[in-house]
């Protein structure tokens, strides 16, 4: 290829409905979905872009594996006290930054709004996921999904996946 | 009583006594402002930072004492001060970034020069402008450089940790933390070089003092945390001890983690998960320091602003800024050690996950200070009921005590005389 950061529609279209399906999901409440979108030997992080840019580590939500999405699933099932929240993902169209071999690497804007019960929606988080996505024998899978959020505080918590 | 006279607020105290603390004392802007003036701005110090932030001259950090912005900043000689965040020519906030480094501040406005030290180095015009054979403007003639600095606030740095007060008479920190406090600070913070791993920020609509009261509380986190009964972090039937300085301003809560699983403390704990397993444990993978010397656990409460968290090998500082009487900022800066192997880094970056706006064990406490407010502004005329272990103040051997609350709200009704 060429231009290794060109998708031709086929794979444009395949990123794009893993996009839609993963939003859908969260907003969804279906969270038993969520780590299936992942790779068993995956990262997920949700990090302020502060710490992002100035090279710090620490992430607000640090999973290393399947395993630790599941345990998160648990987490808000069953542990975690909070007050009930409808979310709503509005994901940008995926910027393609690069290919490694056949992982795709991508950067998406994304904002999640909040409702909570007899209240206002209100924005909740917004930033951009940068995206490893790995074709497999069941679709495309995410390797890493970084959400860097621009967002300087987080409204009290967050609970389910971003 | 006469209530023409008296203020409502003291009305509302039933007795003598600190466990019954009335709900409009958490949601008052007189009391508030009080509160700012007595505890933020007097008598007090305040944390700003660690010194790992601000490691080079020029260097600064702008945080927050109370709800007053101030700039943290080392200078060319290498000493930290702390100066406020406002120009002493028009008020202007002048510093936008949160973190960089500068030779001086200058104003935007008018261009009035600061040096590193809060003092006023120049500034356009200052003798006039001459024009046409004669001057015009300029600053009187008894103006002077040294009249017109930045506010500067008295520093303490004991360890790497930095403290300002805006009370020029403050007690040495030494003295204001207490012996006891004193010890627990300096088993965290031993002279050891830090290492910053990073930030997390929360708004929490709720009054500032329910997250004192939230790290003072050993009743809660076996019964609203799940995860800390089921995995043996902090249960009830652990070996314990609530440790608070002379006054009952400050706390340690200490403690030592046991095997976890059932036990007779789990009975009847509705949030008890005994089959509750993790996939990857890989979060829990705690490894004992030396430096510990036995507690597992010990949470600090400095009072006003600050929680100090070492929870196994997580450590945070949690700065507690105040904005109203309904909402605090709640700032975490995750540190560790200089000398951490990158195996002790990770460890200590995925034990994060249990703490800070979406820990597993952390979230659930903004959530309730939320619910605690909602419940106090519906309902003014009511009161807490916190006698857990009786209505007594001081330490204890134990953590079936809500002690530590009440000797915060003795002090507290001392310093604010009502
Ligand atoms: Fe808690």
């Amino acid at each position: 290829m060429a231009n290794p950061a060109v998708l031709d529609f086929p794979a444009y279209y395949a990123l794009i409905a893993l996009q839609a399906d993963y939003a859908a999901a969260l907003d969804a409440g279906e969270w038993e979905r969520w780590p299936e979108f992942f790779l068993d030997d995956c990262v997920y992080t949700l990090q302020p872009r502060e710490n992002y840019d100035r090279g710090l580590p620490l992430a607000t939500i640090a999973l290393e594996s399947k395993g630790m999405l599941l345990d998160r699933v648990y987490g808000i099932r069953e542990t975690l006290f909070h007050d009930p929240y409808y979310q709503r993902h509005v994901t940008g169209l995926p910027l393609i930054r690069g290919m490694e071999g056949d992982t795709i690497l991508t950067e998406t804007s994304y904002a999640v709004f909040r409702t909570k019960q007899d209240q206002l929606s209100e924005v909740m988080n917004v930033g951009r996921y940068l995206d490893r996505v790995q074709p497999t024998g069941s679709g495309l899978k995410f390797a890493a999904r970084l959400c860097v959020f621009d967002s300087e505080m987080i409204p009290n918590s967050v609970i389910y996946p971003i | 009583m006469d209530s023409t006279t008296a203020a409502p607020a003291t009305r509302a105290w039933q007795d003598d006594g600190s466990s019954r603390v009335p709900f409009s004392v958490y949601t008052s802007a007189d009391l508030h402002r009080r509160e700012l003036e007595r505890f933020f701005y007097r008598g007090h110090w305040n944390y700003v930072g660690l010194s790992a932030e601000i490691p080079a001259p020029g260097d600064f950090k702008r945080t927050l004492i109370g709800e007053r912005s101030v700039l943290l900043v080392r200078d060319q000689d290498g000493g930290i001060n702390v100066v406020e965040n406002v120009c002493a020519h028009r008020g202007v906030s002048f510093c936008r970034e949160r973190f960089g480094n500068k030779r001086n501040f200058r104003c935007p406005y008018h261009q009035w020069n600061y040096d590193l030290k809060g003092n006023l180095i120049g500034l356009p015009f200052r003798r006039g402008v001459r024009q046409d054979g004669k001057t015009n403007g300029g600053m009187p003639a008894d103006f002077t450089l040294e009249e017109h600095g930045l506010t500067k606030l008295a520093v303490a740095v004991r360890h790497g940790v930095v403290f300002a007060s805006f009370d020029p008479a403050v007690e040495s920190l030494e003295a204001f933390l207490g012996p006891a406090v004193l010890g627990y600070f300096d088993r965290v913070f031993d002279g050891r070089e830090l290492k910053v791993l990073g930030y997390s920020k929360q708004r929490i609509p709720g009054n500032w003092k329910l997250m004192q009261e939230n790290i003072k509380d050993p009743y809660h986190p076996g019964l609203l945390h799940s995860w800390f009964v089921t995995f043996g972090l902090w249960r009830a039937d652990q070996r314990s001890e609530m440790v608070t300085d002379a006054h009952g301003r400050h706390a340690c809560m200490i403690s030592r983690r046991n095997e976890g699983g059932a036990s007779e403390v789990t009975q009847g704990v509705a949030s008890f998960k005994e089959k509750m397993t993790l996939h990857d444990d890989r979060i829990l993978d705690v490894v004992p320091e030396d430096w510990w010397g036995g507690p597992s656990v010990v949470m600090m409460t400095l009072f006003p602003g600050l929680i100090i968290q070492q929870q196994v090998n997580s450590l945070s500082t949690r700065h507690i800024q105040p904005d109203g009487p309904d909402h605090f900022n709640f700032v975490w800066t995750h540190f560790g050690f200089a000398d951490d192997t990158p195996e002790m880094e990770r460890r200590r970056l995925r034990q994060a996950n249990l703490f800070g706006p979406a820990g597993l064990v952390s979230a659930d406490d903004g959530e309730v200070i939320e619910l605690s407010q909602v419940g106090f502004r519906q309902k003014p005329d009511a009161a807490t009921y916190a006698e857990l272990d009786g209505r007594g103040t001081g330490g204890a051997d134990h953590m079936v005590t809500e002690t530590l609350i009440r000797s915060m709200y003795a002090y507290w009704r001392r310093v604010m005389e009502v």
